[in-house]
């Protein structure tokens, strides 16, 4: 210790003193080991669709009691709870729900003559994703009892709930769950008895992944093609039919009631702080047993999948990577799965995100480059094509991708298409830039190797590439070839043999 | 899509003749799914008559009562689905000027949606829609055998082809929002979930034979619970004023 003590003379002090005291207040912290939620401390009690989803289930199962009394706590009581208990959005995001909600509530709001709208994101089209559809058609209840306390918590008037045209029997469920809550009194005017008048409709969009943008959202719902709005003005101040609007996703709205009746504490004892509640998380791919589960925030990602889904197929070992949150996070490799936490925060710091809590497990027998590749054919059918950088982007960036997938390219053109990545991300309107450009930054990131090695098989077998995926040998010697197609280029990391 | 453009990077190996090399730009052939633009035929132009059924007019006119007044057009979506239904699974121009009369809209504002969303058909689909999703989650599960399957099963047509009776059309979808009951497919509004290659033989062959198999995984799973056992909500689900604070017990 002295040894090490004796280079930090050098130091300036107040550093040194830190140091030092560092070493005297070491501590054995408790460890908190999260995850294992008790079924009693679930919320989606019928994600399963065991039970019945009518009116009669849903109140034995706990819903709408006391609705009213929720209700009459009025708005600031609810949005303060909501605060209370951490909520974050559960759409991808990750924004604190009170706060979002807050924004309605502006100081003067009640001298503006214009009607407010919730508005639900039931468009759930995020590969990996399907958690949404098990509230949907086994707790429509819960959802429809949600938009009726979110929307007292924003004093507004109506709810749209805008659920993906593909989702049938889900739609169904939740019509009838809303056809129940009228004729019970729990809708319409004086909604349960408390005086405030609401109406819940819904709204079957016709399949565009981009609706499930907020204002995108907004603009179809308003009858348009869906093509993102600029910021601001934000929804909160004009948003659907030019009124106050704010939209949440399905979960999040779920969630509320049983927040509310059960206290912001209970709900914030689950996760690590700031990342608190519980979350239905979505596994698919390479697992023996996929599944959609509610589980507490901060499980980790390891124990969730050896939990609920039976683990890896082939055990951990033969684990490749997990895109943990939906097809718009980036990719991890297996030594970070091992560690980190399923949160908000936990990812982050793993340069990746929770998103929607869609957990895709890839094993080592996936082609891992041609797994994004499809990722990068979706973003470029679903890209609205209003934005350029987006809409050519997209395409250039799958075209590359079909090559890389083959190997026909150049060890250059990796660096290109990552600075093409760059060139999308932050210069659209909407995030769907980002979401497209993220899955392939996270493959070069933890798996340029193997994208590597394509190329150099492929090169070795077919002989120099061009820029642009044509051969060499295919090219007429007879003519000049610009040198921009590096066609002369030597190969930059390609083996010596 | 992603078959095709396999099959496109496959056909670029063949040598090109060299006068093509002089060629500095051309424009990328179109690789959307449908065309955008609207040509009359025999079967779809604005002379065929199209309007609602006394029926679906009374759901149309509740579903226009969901919105504001003045902003009848919101229902424009909802309307061409009904439209799209009655009119044996697609949008023809009739469908679309009718709707865009019936809202007193600019047809054009109808052309528009009608393009930009997938699940209107512009062209004429067979009596079954089979779509398949090969989306990552679903491919990683052997969604490109499912396609194959389908596509065998039914003849050796194409993805985005309809078979020769007419009984079904086959198309690949991007992701629909059952990975975790991967791979599946959608026959009409219903998902078929958790498939195998029998299994997808054995819905088609059902339906087939004029019979509509029980939607939902085919696996024996309920839906999208542990195909093991139960790991959450195993126990009898809490009831009203449970667990809740004192004054909402």
């Amino acid at each position: 210790m002295l040894r090490h003590a004796s280079p930090a003379t050098h130091i300036s002090r107040p550093f040194r003193a830190k140091l030092r005291r560092s070493f005297a207040t070491v501590q054995d912290t408790p460890v908190r080991r999260y995850g294992g939620l008790k079924d009693q401390d679930r919320i989606f009690t019928n994600a399963y669709c065991r039970h019945d989803h009518g009116i009669k289930g849903a109140t034995s199962r706990g819903d709408w009691h006391k609705t009213k009394d929720i209700i009459l706590k009025g708005d600031s009581w609810i949005i303060q709870t909501i605060k209370d208990s951490g909520l974050r959005g559960r759409g991808g995001a990750g924004f604190p729900s009170g706060l979002k909600w807050s924004f309605m509530n502006k100081p003067g709001w009640e001298k503006d003559p214009r009607p407010r709208y919730l508005v639900v994101n039931a468009d759930e089209g995020e590969p990996g994703t399907c958690k949404d559809r098990e509230i949907m058609r086994g707790d429509p209840h819960k959802l429809v009892e949600g938009c009726l306390v979110a929307g007292r918590a924003m004093n507004a008037n109506a709810a749209y709930i805008y659920i993906r045209g593909e989702f049938y029997q889900e739609a169904s469920h939740v019509q009838q769950a809303i056809n129940e809550a009228y004729k019970a009194g729990y809708l319409g005017k004086n909604a349960c008895g408390s005086g405030y008048s609401f109406d819940v409709y819904l709204h079957r969009g016709a399949g565009a992944y981009i609706c499930g943008e907020e204002t995108a959202l907004i603009e179809s719902l308003e009858g348009k093609q869906g093509k993102p709005r600029l910021k601001p003005p934000f929804p909160a101040d004009v948003g659907l039919f030019g009124c106050p609007t704010t939209v949440a996703n399905v979960e999040t709205v779920a969630v509320a009631p049983t927040i509310c009746r059960r206290g912001a504490s209970w709900f914030a004892g689950f996760g690590r702080a700031r990342n608190q509640g519980t979350k239905l998380f979505c596994i698919s791919g390479h697992v023996n047993n996929p599944c959609v589960v509610e589980e507490e925030m901060s499980i980790p990602l390891k124990d969730l999948i050896e939990k609920h889904c039976g683990g890896v197929r082939g055990g951990w070992d033969n684990l490749l990577g997990i895109i943990p949150g939906g097809s718009s996070v980036p990719v991890l490799p297996i030594d970070k799965c091992a560690e980190v936490l399923m949160d908000y925060d936990s990812l982050k710091d793993a340069q990746s995100g929770l998103g929607t809590g869609a957990v895709i497990v890839m094993d080592k027998s996936t082609d891992i480059v041609k797994a994004i590749t499809r990722f990068a054919h979706f973003y470029k059918h679903e890209s609205c094509g209003q934005c350029t950088p987006c809409r050519e982007g997209t395409t250039w960036m799958m075209n590359m991708m079909d090559r890389f997938a083959e190997g026909r390219g150049h060890q250059r053109e990796i660096d290109m298409l990552l600075e093409l990545t760059k060139q999308i991300e932050g210069r659209t309107i909407c995030a769907l830039g980002d979401a497209a450009a993220w899955p392939i930054q996270g493959l070069m990131r933890h798996f340029r190797p193997e994208v590597e090695k394509r190329i150099t098989q492929f090169r070795a077998e077919h002989g120099p590439v061009l820029f642009g995926g044509r051969l060499k040998s295919q090219t007429d010697p007879t003519l000049a070839i610009p040198d921009n197609l590096g066609a002369n280029l030597p190969e930059v990391g390609a083996p010596s043999a | 899509m992603f078959a095709a453009a396999r099959a496109f990077s496959r056909a670029r190996r063949v040598p090109r003749p060299c006068a093509a090399l002089r060629t500095i730009s051309s424009s990328a052939p179109t690789r959307s799914d449908a065309l955008f633009v609207h040509r009359d035929t025999t079967y779809n132009n604005p002379k065929i008559p199209f309007e609602f059924n006394p029926e679906n007019l009374k759901r149309a006119q509740e579903i226009i009562s969901h919105y504001p007044p003045q902003y009848k057009k919101a229902a424009v979506i909802p309307l061409l689905d009904l439209g799209q239904r009655q009119n044996k699974g697609w949008t023809s121009i009739s469908v679309m000027n009718y709707v865009a009369n019936l809202l007193e809209m600019p047809p054009m504002r109808v052309y528009e949606v009608a393009t930009f969303y997938t699940m209107f058909n512009r062209e004429p689909i067979g009596e079954h829609f089979v779509q398949v999703c090969t989306t990552t989650p679903c491919m990683l599960r052997g969604a490109y055998d499912i396609l194959d399957t389908v596509c065998g099963h039914l003849g050796g047509i194409k993805p985005g082809e309809t078979t020769k009776d007419g009984k079904f059309t086959v198309i690949e979808v991007e992701c629909q929002g059952a990975c975790s009951n991967a791979p599946m497919i959608v026959v009409g509004d219903d998902f078929y979930e958790d498939l195998t290659a029998e299994t997808t033989r054995k819905v088609l062959d059902a339906f087939k034979k004029g019979e509509k198999p029980k939607p939902g995984p085919q696996s024996g799973r309920h839906t999208s619970e542990n195909s093991a056992g139960l790991t959450a909500l195993t126990e009898k689900p809490y009831g009203p004023g449970e667990h809740c604070q004192p004054e909402f017990a």
